[in-house]
């Protein structure tokens, strides 16, 4: 039975985009058929972030308005097997996703694959909106900062409250939280919030964390799932995520400080 | 206060809209051949008629000349088009319309009659694309669907942009050609009847001979496109020859082949 997860923040800027490329293809590469939809209608940028931003001719959006059929405006990705992507229209807004229409797809995606991503944009409007609503599975993006913290809050609610789960009193929709940009350095500073006091104001069971790492910004420069850079934290630590949202037991990794050597202590007290 | 609340909380949003429509002007519908002549003009280019909406107009009907409204629509929607209302017309003629379920519209002052086959279907210039087969590995081998319908085309003017057009911005010169002078920037798209110039580097799409003009061209000064089609033929920046790209070039059809040729300076 096919699974639709939900990637949301409320807050914008927090890695919805990267996260959704990231667990898409991490679980391709598991073997799973995995579509990404993306559901930011007006501001797209899933194509620049999987790369294939040169190969969009139709979209999501000719598909709800009958201009084209599902399988014209899907992409298969290049390096990953059971891998595609829907893009979405730069030059529409979001009252183009009507219920009816975004359902349809969804139903029909759903006889094909085995997940079905949806790449929410920020916000609790209407792009949001039809993105939670099919959900069987929301992953909240959070930053470790107050105000990333206090939006996914309140998405949280909004998912509870207007997801198709609670309006038809189903089971709810299972919740994930996956922090990100997490700042190991800062945050024993106290700059940044433990992922404790995340855990603790939003009280859902944690999928994983994402250490800052410049290997995202150069993925998604480069137009490649930062998951593929195995050598990198982030990439690591989002294999990891994937393997725990399939149920294994996979322990944190990258929360603590990197023990310093010996050189480094010298170098750091003469600097 | 609550009655704001009610207005927010409805069911449904009640907005105005305009359509460019087909009106069928009637003058002799007893005529034997009316129907069949028509039914060849719509074998022209059946993906345009199929599905259209049609406005009648009975103004050139001679008085006393009976018209049936209700056999009439019907032979209508047989050859698949479907009467949505009637244009002018005298009392009783406007009130047999409203009785088979016709909505009265008032003709339009002036004589503007521009013959749109694209809008007349009701959709939107994109799907002029849409209804063509999708090979963009092999372009050029698609069947060169659009028809060139009958009604030759108005004067051509062109419709001028003279600012950078930024992502997600979309225009559409109807009926004529599209200039712009300034860049035209990633996710902007760019679609006209007739040809398309960009004074500047095309970084967008461009869409021209939307509604079948194979003659249509597109000029640029910097081909970056995301993609470019004439008449409904299109092609991916993916696979467009490297030794085009961000040089000066036209594109254009020929012989059912998209061509993108570099202009010397």
């Amino acid at each position: 039975m096919a699974k639709i997860i939900t990637m949301t923040s409320g807050k914008g800027g927090v890695g919805k985009t990267t996260s959704s490329a990231a667990v898409g293809t991490g679980l391709a590469l598991r073997g799973f058929k995995t579509c990404i939809i993306d559901f930011d209608v007006g501001l797209r940028n899933l194509d620049l972030i999987m790369g294939c931003e040169r190969r969009v001719v139709f979209d999501f959006i000719n598909v709800i308005n009958g201009e084209a059929r599902l399988n014209q405006a899907l992409i298969k990705d290049k390096r990953v097997e059971n891998l595609y992507i829907l893009p979405t229209s730069q030059t529409r807004d979001k009252d183009a996703l009507t219920p009816a229409g975004v359902g349809k797809i969804l139903d029909e995606l759903k006889k094909e694959f085995d997940y079905i991503i949806c790449d929410s944009p920020a916000g609790i409007e209407k792009g949001a909106l039809m993105a939670l609503y099919w959900a069987d599975h929301a992953i909240v993006v959070t930053n470790p900062e107050v105000s990333s913290v206090r939006d996914s809050d309140r998405i949280l609610g909004v998912i509870q409250a207007k997801s198709r789960r609670a309006e038809q009193g189903l089971e709810p929709v299972q919740e994930h939280l996956l922090v990100t940009r997490y700042d190991v350095e800062r945050v024993e500073k106290g700059e940044m919030l433990k992922v404790d006091d995340v855990l603790e104001i939003l009280a859902i069971p944690l999928l994983g964390i994402i250490p800052e790492s410049p290997a995202v910004l150069k993925a998604s420069n480069v137009g490649m799932p930062v998951v593929l850079d195995d050598k990198s934290t982030a990439g690591q630590a989002y294999a990891d995520a994937v393997g725990r949202f399939l149920g294994e037991k996979i322990e944190h990794r990258f929360i603590k400080p990197e023990k310093k050597g010996l050189l480094d202590r010298l170098l750091r007290r003469t600097a | 206060m609550s009655t704001q609340v009610a207005y927010r909380d409805a069911p449904f949003q009640l907005r105005g809209s305009t359509f460019t429509m087909m009106v069928l002007k009637v003058s002799d519908p007893r005529n034997p051949n009316f129907f069949p002549v028509l039914s060849g003009k719509i074998a022209q280019a059946p993906n345009f008629f199929r599905h259209a909406p049609v406005v009648l107009d009975l103004d050139d009907l001679p008085a006393g000349v009976p018209f049936d409204f209700e056999s009439f629509v019907k032979l209508l929607r047989n050859l698949g088009l479907i009467a949505v209302g009637l244009q002018g017309g005298t009392k009783e003629q406007q009130d047999a319309a409203l009785a088979v379920g016709l909505a009265l519209l008032q003709a339009p002052r002036g004589k503007v009659e521009m013959f749109d086959p694209l809008a007349g279907t009701g959709r939107s210039p994109a799907q002029g694309l849409a209804n063509v087969q999708a090979q963009p590995q092999q372009p050029a081998q698609a069947p060169a669907a659009p028809v060139i319908l009958e009604p030759p085309p108005p004067p051509r003017a062109s419709m001028l942009v003279t600012e950078p057009i930024r992502s997600g911005r979309q225009i559409y010169a109807a009926g004529c050609d599209l200039i712009v002078v300034g860049p035209v920037s990633p996710g902007a798209e760019l679609l006209a009847d007739g040809s398309i110039h960009v004074y500047g580097t095309l970084r967008g799409r461009a869409l021209a001979g939307v509604s079948g003009d194979q003659n249509a061209r597109i000029f640029c000064q910097s081909l970056e496109a995301e993609l470019v089609s004439i008449a409904g033929l299109y092609r991916v920046s993916e696979d467009m020859d490297k030794d085009i790209r961000r040089r000066q070039v036209q594109i254009y059809l020929n012989n059912g082949f998209l061509h993108i040729d570099p202009v010397s300076a």
